[in-house]
């Protein structure tokens, strides 16, 4: 099996070889000798400002963020990263179909990849931004249906393919001139040693000099080459192999769900983000651009296989009876009497309180395979050590529910280059603990709210139980038609506040 | 008052024999430590060069005191250790300092190194956290500090690091650098001037170290009235985290004080801060309220 993975990897080497070069030696005329070299061959090790361990879209990010900063744009920087995508310039063409593979963009992170420069390239390629966005459930007792003009905004997201987005970041990242050397492997270990500052003097400075005295941490990957690095960034998502080898601990558990992901065709653009609370797990049908939307379908685990093996026919079939009257009614606005029980509350009715239930446009096509994924929480109790830094899923996995994994990871590539540009303004060593903590204090409140919020949704609609049933009424019409609070979820959601509902 | 008992409770110091108080000892939570020793008033004799160790320094200091400043000397770099305050504070220093001497020296904000070229002084260099950032920043960087074993830490330290491998330390005084006629871009002496004997006397040597057209910078301790409640009565009476009769208040400078005697000393005080500490997000600030800890930044009058 080893040897299987040598094999792969050096193939990988072979591919990345010529692409890379003139990023590194041409693009980049700052870059310093001792980096300019061809990381395969080495046997040597190299020194790094910065290692980013994943060049996903997180780890991108704080490349791109890094190198959009003036006080950070000229570290040296080492992206570790098996994926072969990487080396290619553009890997997308714009006939592909789309990839289930699908995030939902909140305006926050909207401006953050205009910020470091990187919009204009998921411009170019297919993204769909959606302005309403109904919730509803089963019983047909609620929903809820929000429209950016009720929190005075322009879109309420942005659905992007990940693959977009991932190239984006890399087109971006090659244009700038941020010195940055990509390691078309795996990480295999990690060390980094106590300060000692009491020893004696060693006149020598050699990296492995500073290495036994804390000052560099060691990294040494898979295909035999090794580096040295002041700072590690973990941004290997949830399984990362950093926050194992850094000893952080996690806490979490696996909802005993999968989602079920896949694209579909309609015969009508879609524009509107739609989610629907089933008794197994909610729905979702994300619109992505060209008459194309995305699937999310969280259910059990016996429940996906069936649903992944039937044949497209029945499996659209299935599709279009949840998202219309399947498991229950659609709701009507007299059910529950919103103009009785919840009249004391409608100091503000919100704008679009009377936009109706509308049934989402019917599927009917697959575009992609079904692929299903277990679903799990899991957060890093410390983002932050000495000389390593966790961000993106490596930090925390949320619920999927509500398209908000990877901005909480694009939050933190931000909050995280912010911090190093702060530091260095000031002359700190960036792999001081007492700055990463700083990144740490910042972040991980936002975070374990937003995963807080997305789990309690999760357990309040895997139940299902009359009373709570209609406490979750009350809620969705509360949500529905308080103005002041619709707008705050939607600020919330939207990625621009950091409390929700109270802030 | 919560923020303000924060605000003093860094850096109380003993009180010593009127005649030793040049020596500077900053503590914190929940034991006092040592810093530094510099001023003008020690009785050096004039033919001692400028790496020589100052070895009347350490002998000005008692011998108990000595022995505990030497056991915390070794944790001047641990963040978390007794220093942890300091390492806190030392980001808002650093931005105070880069900030005005940019602008003094026409150095482009937005660069990594904007000290390129430049050289600084720091006076009471203490294990030399201050130092090793303003290299990194670019400047050329020399630390005193009369604690031979201070300076022994920084130089161990500094060489860890090739950037800040370049500081050039020694175990002197600001006094016997200015016998020497070294001269400097800019003079830093923060946290120094409240422990020493004659505060005029050392300002005119600051003074006398800072270049044509250089910049003086100063920071301490307010003797206000929140001082003197945060200070003496809640850190040495209510809270006893210092013995009683530990700190001489009245050696404290008012920030109207400060700029008069360095006024006379030559140097004309464009600019002050404060430094407030945020008990709830453990983070330190730059602001107007200068009524305990202030910095101030001057130019050198021609």
């Amino acid at each position: 099996m080893n040897r299987i993975f040598a094999t792969k990897a050096g193939s990988d080497v072979y591919r990345l070889r010529i692409p890379w070069r003139p990023f590194s030696n041409d693009a980049a005329p700052l870059l310093s000798s001792q980096n300019a070299g061809n990381p395969e061959k080495g046997s040597e090790a190299k020194q790094y400002d910065i290692a980013i361990v994943g060049g996903g879209m997180v780890g991108l990010a704080l490349a791109c963020s890094l190198a959009s900063r003036p006080l950070t744009r000229h570290l040296n920087v080492a992206i570790i990263d098996s994926n072969p995508a990487l080396g290619r310039k553009h890997f997308i063409k714009k006939e592909d179909l789309p990839d289930p593979r699908v995030s939902t963009i909140t305006p926050a992170t909207i401006s953050f990849f205009k910020d470091i420069g990187a919009w204009q390239f998921v411009e170019q390629h297919r993204h769909a931004y959606f302005d309403k966005m109904q919730v509803w459930d089963y019983t047909g007792l609620s929903y809820a249906k929000y429209n950016a003009r009720d929190a005075d905004k322009e879109v309420l997201g942005c659905v992007v393919e990940n693959k977009v987005l991932l190239s984006s970041l890399l087109s971006r990242v090659q244009e700038t001139v941020l010195p940055k050397k990509i390691y078309p492997s795996r990480l295999s270990s990690m060390s980094i040693l106590p300060n000692s500052s009491s020893s004696e003097v060693d006149s020598t400075l050699s990296m492995t000099a500073l290495f036994t005295h804390g000052r560099l941490a060691k990294l040494e990957l898979e295909d035999g080459n090794s580096l040295y690095a002041k700072l590690v960034v973990g941004a290997d998502g949830g399984k990362s192999r950093v926050r194992e080898l850094a000893g952080f601990r996690t806490t979490g558990w696996n909802y005993s769900q999968n989602a079920i992901i896949c694209t579909v065709e309609h015969d009508v653009e879609n524009h509107c983000a739609w989610q629907r609370f089933l008794p197994s797990g909610p729905l979702a049908l994300l619109p992505i651009g060209d008459k194309f939307s995305n699937i999310v379908w969280t259910m059990s685990p016996k429940e996906s296989s069936e649903f992944k093996s039937i044949t497209e026919d029945n499996f659209l079939k299935a599709v279009n009876h949840a998202l219309d009257y399947g498991y229950g009614p659609h709701p009507t606005p007299s059910i529950l009497g919103s103009s009785d029980l919840f009249s004391w509350l409608k100091g503000g009715i919100s704008k679009s309180a009377n936009d109706c239930f509308e049934t989402p446009p019917k599927v009917v096509k697959l575009a992609s395979e079904r692929m299903a994924f277990p679903l799990s929480l899991r957060h890093a109790n410390d983002y932050a050590s000495k000389r390593v830094a966790l961000i993106g899923d490596a930090a925390h996995t949320v619920h999927p529910l509500a398209g908000q994994g990877v901005n909480l990871g694009f939050g933190d590539a931000s909050t995280l280059s912010s911090v190093i540009s702060e530091g260095i303004a000031v002359g700190t060593d960036i792999g001081e603990v007492s700055l990463l903590k700083k990144y740490e204090a910042d972040r991980k409140p936002a975070n374990v709210m937003m995963m807080a919020v997305l789990d309690g949704f999760q357990k309040a609609y895997s139940v299902d139980f009359g009373p709570l049933n209609i406490l979750r009424a009350a809620a969705f019409h509360g949500a529905h038609h308080i103005s002041p609070l619709k707008k705050s979820i939607i600020s919330y959601a939207s990625g621009e506040m950091r409390l929700p509902l109270f802030a | 008052m919560a923020s303000s008992m924060f605000l003093a409770q860094r850096r109380w110091f003993h009180s010593l024999p009127r005649n030793l108080s040049n020596a500077r000892f900053f503590s914190a939570l929940p034991s006092q430590h040592p810093v530094s020793v510099s001023g003008p008033q020690n009785n050096v004799g004039p033919k001692s060069n400028k790496f020589e160790k100052a070895s009347s320094a350490p002998s000005s200091l008692k011998e108990p005191e000595l022995a505990k400043f030497s056991a915390i000397a070794d944790t001047w770099w641990d963040s978390e250790g007794p220093f942890k305050p300091l390492h806190k504070m030392n980001p808002t220093r650093l931005a105070f300092l880069r900030s005005t001497l940019c602008r003094h020296f026409r150095k482009d904000p937005l660069s990594a190194r904007p000290f390129e070229g430049l050289r600084f002084i720091d006076v009471g260099c203490g294990g030399g956290i201050l130092s090793e950032p303003l290299t990194r920043m670019g400047a050329t960087v020399t630390g005193i500090d009369a604690i031979e074993k201070n300076i022994k830490i920084a130089r161990l330290h500094a060489n860890l690091d090739p950037t800040t491998s370049t500081i050039e330390y020694c175990c002197t005084t600001a006094e016997k650098l200015v016998e020497e006629q070294r001269k400097f871009d800019a003079v830093i002496a923060l946290e120094v001037i409240e422990h020493v004997a004659d505060a005029a006397e050392f300002c005119k040597s600051l003074s006398a170290l800072t270049a044509h057209e250089g910049a003086t910078v100063v920071s301490t301790i307010n003797r206000s009235m929140r001082s003197y409640a945060t200070a003496i009565v809640a850190a040495e009476y209510l809270l006893q985290w210092l013995p009683k009769g530990t700190h001489q208040w009245s050696s404290f400078l008012t920030p109207e004080e400060l700029t008069m005697i360095l006024k006379r000393a030559g140097v004309d005080v464009k600019e002050m801060a404060g430094f407030v500490y945020n008990p709830l997000t453990g983070r330190w600030s730059l602001s107007d309220d200068i009524s305990v800890n202030f910095i101030a930044y001057g130019t050198k009058e021609k």
